[in-house]
């Protein structure tokens, strides 16, 4: 038994979705282990995105089932949840391959937004915090520290008042970030979080998912591409290719899976035996 | 100099109740981009809500000066409530289902609860005009020269004044609160916003209840001001106040608001300097010009594609 069978924060059974005849994702099964870093990855239109935008109510999924545990041992069935309700209850929450902030506001109300479902209840639906009843003025408060503490985790709290819209590339990407750990998520799934970042911000990007490993109470599952980040920072690699799971397990395991080297260099089956030995060869050579 | 003082008093009346009206239209065009063309006969429906219950209470000229005060405070809470609870049930039953469906069917049932509206009033109150007497009389003369005397009303100075009241607390409600950061938030990325845990038709919801409200106070108003309504108010009103949204850039706030005043001073300066006929024909003029000029009105963000 595998560490992420143990103690999974998602369980995806036998998921399939369909749109018309094309199936996108043929019953995949897999589970992301709490704690860990869990990459989805696999070849262009393998049906990453699709997984996520089931896991995070985008999609209703034509079969299958997508179960979301909480430390505390609830469960919730997110097939079955709306979609702010994925966020709010089940706490999974998503980032964009495309980034999708909201450009007109500022920095700060990008993370207050985030924070929307415990400052609506403390201000009873608005029209308290129109009056500034005394509840609403310390949810306020507390959700004002925590987006000035992911600000700054994320090196942006001097810009802190500018239209979101404002920021470069690569900080919009630690922002969108950012918001969505203002959700407070056991699990947080990122769609190619490192894709148009230069090696410096990429770099970063690493470090700051590694201390959200390391420091808060969220597991992470992300698509990625660039086999390097994969690498360095996954715990546990699953490989979509044609919407069906063709490997899983630790990405040292996963890197040598000769399927998984077929599906990236496209060839076929039978060859497979001969690309490994190419494989071989030329790891060799770099470390020689 | 008195006369041009009288029109802009005049003016600035006229362009408060239209700007409460607007907001309405422009709100809920921002959030989820469609024209409530029902909405000028909620307004409808909360003057008649005001004028049933001010009728109830039996309030006259004669009243006491703290009576009036305080059943009119009740009369605005109450026709803001109910005018709101109207607001939501159209939202409810007749946009909420075709959320998802292509543009022009909200719009055709928008239409259709307009028709709704005027004819459940035409036939519940009588098509006949209601008149009610003077409540608030009385005014104050600013300037007085060669006979002519400016006077501006204690109904025009408790209009213009419960205006800027609602508007700095509405859009302090817009710009502070969570409720107004989530309307925000809903209206550049709806789905993000889903995402993030808002839940939007919620959102929207109290978004067609806050219009309501307004409309409800802009009812009362123009029941106060002109003292005589009908089941068609709503259409003119609601046109007009859809010219000030659209003026002042429809999806603005502080657009609703200037687009209100600005028609409501051309109206007004227009009869008292030209023609009372063709005061609608200005107004609606000057609106084509400014969108020849400023397609996204005045105050409005230009549309940007997503890239």
């Amino acid at each position: 038994m595998t560490r992420w069978t143990k103690d999974p924060v998602l369980t995806v059974e036998h998921l399939t979705m369909r749109f018309g005849g094309l199936v996108a994702v043929n019953d995949l099964t897999f589970q992301a282990g709490r704690g860990d870093i869990t990459a989805l990855i696999g070849p262009n239109g393998a049906g990453k995105t699709t997984v996520f935008n089931c896991i995070t109510g985008f999609y209703k999924p034509t079969e299958g089932r997508l179960t979301a545990r909480h430390a505390d041992g609830r469960t919730y069935l997110l097939e079955r949840m709306p979609d702010h309700a994925i966020s709010g209850e089940a706490k999974v929450a998503r980032t964009f391959q495309n980034i999708r902030l909201f450009g007109g506001m500022t920095l700060l109300e990008n993370l207050m937004v985030a924070q929307h479902g415990p400052l609506m209840r403390a201000s009873l639906f608005g029209i308290g915090g129109l009056f500034g009843i005394g509840s609403y003025r310390r949810a306020e408060r507390a959700a004002i520290d925590k987006a000035r503490y992911w600000l700054d985790r994320v090196g942006l709290l001097a810009r802190a008042d500018d239209p979101a819209a404002d920021l470069p590339y690569g900080a919009q990407r630690r922002l969108e970030i950012a918001r969505a750990m203002c959700t407070g998520p056991e699990l947080l799934c990122l769609d190619e979080p490192a894709a148009g970042l230069n090696p410096r911000e990429s770099a970063e990007l690493n470090e700051l998912l590694l201390y959200i490993r390391r420091e808060q109470a969220t597991s992470l599952l992300l698509i990625e591409h660039d086999m390097s980040v994969v690498m360095e920072i996954s715990d546990h690699v699953v490989v979509l290719d044609y919407g069906v799971k063709i490997s899983d397990g630790e990405p040292e395991a996963v890197r040598n899976d000769p399927k998984v080297i077929a599906a990236y260099l496209g060839v076929d089956d039978d060859e497979v035996e001969a690309v490994e030995h190419e494989v071989e060869e030329v790891e060799r050579e770099v470390a020689r | 100099m008195e006369y041009f003082l009288q029109q802009l008093i005049n003016g600035i009346t006229l362009g408060s109740i239209y700007g409460l009206i607007a907001i309405g239209y422009t709100m809920v065009y921002g959030i989820i981009g469609m024209i409530n063309f029902a909405h000028g006969d909620i307004f409808m429906v909360g003057s008649f809500i005001a004028l049933i219950m001010i009728i109830a209470l039996g309030l006259t000229a004669g009243s006491a000066i703290a009576v009036v005060i305080l059943s009119l405070l009740l009369v605005l809470v109450l026709a803001m409530v109910l005018t709101s609870a109207w607001g939501w049930s159209v939202e409810r039953i007749a946009y909420r289902p075709l959320r998802g469906s292509f543009r022009l069917a909200p719009l055709i049932t928008a239409i259709g609860m307009s028709i709704i509206l005027q004819n459940f009033v035409q036939i519940a109150q009588g098509a006949r005009v209601k008149p009610l007497q003077p409540i608030i009389t009385g005014g104050y003369t600013v300037m007085d020269s060669n006979g002519f005397a400016v006077q501006v009303s204690n109904i025009q100075i408790l209009i213009i004044m419960t205006t800027v009241i609602l508007m700095v607390a509405f859009s302090l409600l817009i710009s502070r609160t969570s409720l107004g950061r989530a309307q925000r938030a809903c209206e550049q990325d709806r789905r993000m916003a889903s995402l993030l845990g808002i839940d939007v038709d919620r959102t929207i919801s109290l978004t067609f209840v806050m219009g309501a409200a307004l409309a409800a106070v802009a009812g009362l108003m123009y029941l106060l001001y002109y003292g005589v309504i009908d089941f068609f108010i709503g259409f003119v009103a609601g046109v007009k106040a859809f010219t000030a949204a659209v003026l002042g850039g429809i999806g603005s706030l502080p657009g609703a608001m200037l687009g209100g005043l600005l028609l409501g001073l051309i109206e007004t300066f227009w009869s008292g300097y030209f023609s009372v006929e063709y005061k609608d024909v200005a107004a609606f003029s000057i609106l084509a010009i400014v969108l020849i000029f400023l397609p996204s009105g005045l105050l409005g963000r230009p549309e940007v594609e997503k890239v």
